[in-house]
């Protein structure tokens, strides 16, 4: 019994031999795929429980401060959280699709599958730029920074947003680098090495892709807006908001624009003003000029208060910025994959790292299918 | 089997031992073999150790006199922040999973090395790095907040706060990597025949310990996370300046560390549940209740947070249940001590080192336990909160408890980690001294708490001196015992005799192992019977061992003595 136990074990032994991505420790690649599997999910229950505190945190100060969300929600411009929602969706198929490759051991399906991926990440980190940026210039920070008179004061910037050059500065470089590598290793017939840089130039300029489709919505979202607003002025304006000011007036709605608000400018006439935005803009705006005014007019909620709808931003930036650096960690991680994938490393008894990593890719995903709406689509 | 395979003997040859099989301080430092990483592991927390306990002594010699000594108010609490901290986060969180954990793990499990090499020797990188970066900020500037960082202190007080909570966060993942490591190595890599409820007690606690790891330690990453966050941007959810709620800090900080108490008494009991079996040669007593009662204690463990923050200005209902469920915690804990006493009850109690680090870890844990009993009930926690009350009660669970099991684990597996004996008159005269000493630092600071004394103060009134100095001079006898102890182990390295294999007759597989083991511990993954089941052991006086002599060589099995080939090197 004993003997035969070992010859068994002595066999799966020597098969060691015959299967280079095989670890000494382990028996067999079914133990070692298995240990990888449950590894990835150990993780990812720990990262739940990572973005959990920050969920804690949102429903506990939204709870508390209802007013705060209903109003600094309207300065996020759900059209782009919506095209970032169905661009990393989109991912997270080619990502399985990548998985499908491995396993069935095709070499350029698992690339092009990997490439498309990145690209998707990389327009996904293109959007948030210009969103970030442009919530930079206008003011809209965390708490500490965040100046409430921000809807008076006219600091709509027109052009691009020095922010938004400076966070293209490292994938400026990325382009330049991966190109001349692209370049390079074509002239010298590399093809490994162009099936490597190849991909990644195409992730890096998809960057800036999302850059312009982020600035291109946002323009026409302005616009469209613009029109809206001043048709609806000319029909109901005039009898409905005879106190409205002049000078306050348009600068309230050049900010208001570039804030891409719907839910304000269409319920100026239906809601009570319980919104607090409302009641500072339909009340008080137009008659009193300093903040401190202001303050003493309105009775106080959070949002009049100082850094008061600063907490809602506070909230957002620790919870898409964190989950931004998890993007870019999947982007480190599928480079990885690329690179092993160019040196056909997966087949059909091994492609436990592209499973690994897609499972991680689909947990981003599914964070942001959370915080989207969470943050964004705020009535 | 052949009689040579099991003889306890049979030295591992220089070239397969662990500890000479390859030489220079690469091969140490780039090792991937979970004994080495161990081994590391041990020098690091016993140093951290070293260092928070000097500034405890330093506390200690302070508080001789109501007066100023020597530390300002100030460098008083910077050195009670530090020796807090450090204790905390570089010492006992990592001191038995991390350390022995990573020697016994895998060896426990016959098999080679941990799921997750590469990963065990990242987590413990991540410790050094973290525990560099914590020291060089804490003591370049001083940080005076405590080791609970509460808001809103931290968040306006000069101290590196930003640098040390960074570290923490470093810290934390180290201690996630490990937890995760030993999840997923006793879940997918447990040899043939080790059902789940045949694996030895010490697996189990460090099971338990590791889903809290996995479980709590992110939420202590994102607050610390968040505290950085606000003291950097501002963002307003801990600072009340900016109308952030402290007492939010509060409730996620103890998420995390609540739980952590668990992480740091969970493996003394697991090592405490092998020393009872072993040295009383005796199987355990109510295996299931034990390996249950480790699960609840984890589980339960989340649910009590809110019992540190009794005074903080919680509702009534919420410290109610807070209260009740705390009380809950201890069934699991009164069930292990009751299986403890029964275990020995009956049996061979050999009255060695190993045997009175354990005795004294049953009697200091009770007491700590059972002093818990009034800082859960809520009528008497209002008087009690933050005096040395609560001091003693948790340097009893966690010095008591904690590093008095971790000692009788080292002394327990020291012959198998280094492959030498240790002075045994020596070893019982260090546990009298730290028994001793230790009572005497912490007993007077139960009536010292019960009279009034708050934490944390550098001053006190005249009439506690008496007190006071019967603690500082328990402390440096302490002190001196654990010197005794260092002294011991570090001799038995020079002077020691050869360990056999199985010194002590303990029946689970890192004694079918030879010692100190070959890197690869099992050439196969051995078969396995009961691990409580001492049927067959005989001691050999020849070799000052046991081993089996019925040859039931069917159900068990040991590594062979040399492997015909050289399995892949790390």
């Amino acid at each position: 019994m004993a003997h035969e136990l070992t010859h068994d074990d002595a066999h799966g032994h020597d098969e060691h031999g015959h299967l280079p991505f095989l670890a000494h420790h382990f028996e067999d690649p079914e133990q070692q795929f298995d240990a990888g599997k449950f590894g990835m999910w150990m993780f990812l229950v720990t990262e739940v429980l990572f973005f959990s505190g920050m969920f804690c945190a949102y429903a506990l100060y939204r709870s508390l401060h209802p007013e705060v969300w209903t109003f600094a929600s309207q300065f996020l411009n759900e059209i782009l959280g919506a095209f970032n929602t169905i661009v990393l969706l989109f991912s997270s198929l080619t990502m399985a699709w990548a998985v499908r490759c491995a396993q069935k051991h095709q070499r350029t399906g698992l690339i092009v599958c990997l490439t498309l991926t990145l690209a998707c990440a990389a327009i996904f980190l293109g959007v948030k730029a210009v969103e970030y940026t442009h919530k930079w210039d206008i003011g809209l920070l965390p708490a500490g920074s965040y100046v409430p008179q921000f809807i008076m004061a006219n600091q709509h910037h027109e052009g691009i947003s020095p922010w938004l050059i400076r966070l293209s500065i490292l994938p400026a470089l990325c382009v330049i680098g991966f190109g001349g590598w692209y370049g390079w290793s074509v002239m010298n017939k590399r093809k490994y090495a162009a099936q490597i840089a190849g991909p990644l130039l195409i992730t890096s300029l998809c960057y800036f892709l999302g850059v312009g489709i982020g600035i291109a919505f946002q323009n026409a979202e302005a616009s469209n807006h613009a029109v809206e607003h001043h048709a609806e002025e000319h029909a109901e304006g005039e009898h409905q908001h005879e106190e409205e000011g002049h000078g306050e007036d348009a600068g309230y709605h050049q900010e208001n624009e570039a804030g891409s608000d719907h839910a304000l400018a269409a319920s100026t006439e239906e809601h009570a003003p319980s919104v607090a935005g409302e009641l500072l803009v339909e009340e008080n705006v137009s008659l009193v000029s300093t903040p401190a005014d202001r303050l003493k007019a309105v009775p106080i909620t959070m949002v009049d208060q100082p850094g008061g709808a600063g907490l809602f931003f506070s909230i957002y930036y620790m919870m898409t910025g964190i989950h931004a650096l998890h993007i870019i960690g999947g982007i480190i991680a599928l480079t990885w994959l690329l690179v092993r994938a160019v040196r056909d490393d997966f087949n059909e008894l091994y492609f436990g790292p592209v499973d690994y990593v897609g499972l991680y890719w689909h947990l981003v995903d599914l964070i942001w299918i959370y915080l989207f709406p969470l943050l964004y689509l705020i009535t | 089997m052949s009689a040579a395979v099991t003889h306890p003997t049979a030295m591992t040859p220089e070239s397969d031992n662990f500890l000479t099989n390859s030489r220079g301080f690469l091969s140490w430092a780039l090792t991937l073999d979970h004994k080495r990483i161990g081994l590391m592991y041990l020098v690091g927390v016993l140093s951290a150790f070293g260092l928070a306990g000097i500034l405890a002594l330093i506390l200690r010699a302070e508080l001789m006199t109501p007066t100023q000594m020597f530390l300002s108010n100030q460098q008083y609490n910077q050195v009670f922040t530090l020796h807090g901290a450090i204790m905390v986060f570089l010492f006992i969180i990592p001191s038995v999973p991390a350390a022995l954990g990573n020697f016994l793990v895998p060896i426990m499990l016959g098999a080679k090395d941990v799921a997750f090499p590469r990963l065990n020797l990242c987590s413990f990188y991540l410790w050094l790095v973290g525990a560099v970066f914590f020291l060089t900020a804490m003591l370049a500037t001083g940080l005076d907040t405590g080791w609970t960082f509460y808001a809103p202190y931290s968040t306006t007080t000069q101290g590196p706060v930003v640098a040390a909570t960074l570290g923490v966060f470093i810290l934390g993942f180290s201690s996630i990597f490990t937890g995760l490591n030993f999840i997923v190595t006793i879940n997918t890599m447990r040899p043939p025949g080790m059902t789940w409820f045949k694996m030895p007690l010490f697996l189990w606690a460090t099971y338990a310990t590791s889903i809290i790891q996995v479980l709590a330690t992110p939420v202590l990453g994102i607050t610390v996370l968040l505290l950085a966050a606000e003291r950097v941007l501002h963002i307003g959810i801990f600072d009340p300046q900016y109308n952030g709620d402290p007492v939010t800090y509060q409730h996620f900080f103890w998420f995390y560390s609540h739980p952590a108490v668990y992480i740091m008494i969970l493996p003394g009991m697991g090592i405490i549940s092998e020393l009872m079996s072993v040295h009383s040669h005796k199987s355990i007593f109510g295996y299931r209740f034990i390996a249950y009662s480790s699960i609840a204690i984890a589980l339960f463990g989340f649910l009590v947070w809110g019992h540190h923050m009794f005074t903080a200005g919680m509702a009534n209902v919420t410290t109610i249940i807070f209260s009740a469920l705390t009380f809950s915690v201890s069934i699991p804990s009164a069930i292990k001590v009751f299986n403890w006493l029964a275990t020995m009850y009956q049996g061979t109690v050999k009255l060695n080192t190993v045997m009175l680090y354990a005795l004294a870890f049953l009697f200091l844990f009770t007491i700590g336990g059972l002093t818990g009993l009034w800082l859960g009930a809520l009528s008497t926690d209002r008087p009690l909160h933050d005096t040395y009350f609560v001091v003693a009660h948790f340097h009893y669970v966690m010095v008591g408890g904690t590093l008095v099991g971790f000692l009788g684990g080292i002394f327990h597996w020291w012959p198998k980690m280094t492959g030498r004996m240790f002075n045994e008159l020596w070893g019982k005269i260090s546990c009298a001294i730290v028994f001793v000493g230790f009572n005497l630092t912490f007993l007077p600071q139960f009536i010292l708490g019960s009279r009034g004394m708050p934490r944390r103060y550098a001053r006190y009134v005249p009439e506690f001196q008496e007190l006071h100095q019967l603690s500082s001079i328990g402390a440096f006898i302490l002190g001196f015992g654990l010197f005794v102890a260092l002294g011991v182990l570090l001799h038995s390295l020079f002077r020691g005799r050869r360990a056999p294999m199985n010194p002590w007759g303990g029946a689970t597989l890192e004694w079918q192992c030879a010692s100190p083991p070959p890197y690869y511990n099992f050439k196969h993954p051995p078969r396995v019977n009961e691990p409580y089941d001492y049927t067959g052991l005989r001691y050999r006086d020849a070799e000052h061992g046991w081993e089996y002599v019925h040859p039931e060589s069917d159900k068990v099995s040991a590594p062979e003595a040399t492997p015909e080939t050289k399995p892949a090197s790390n």
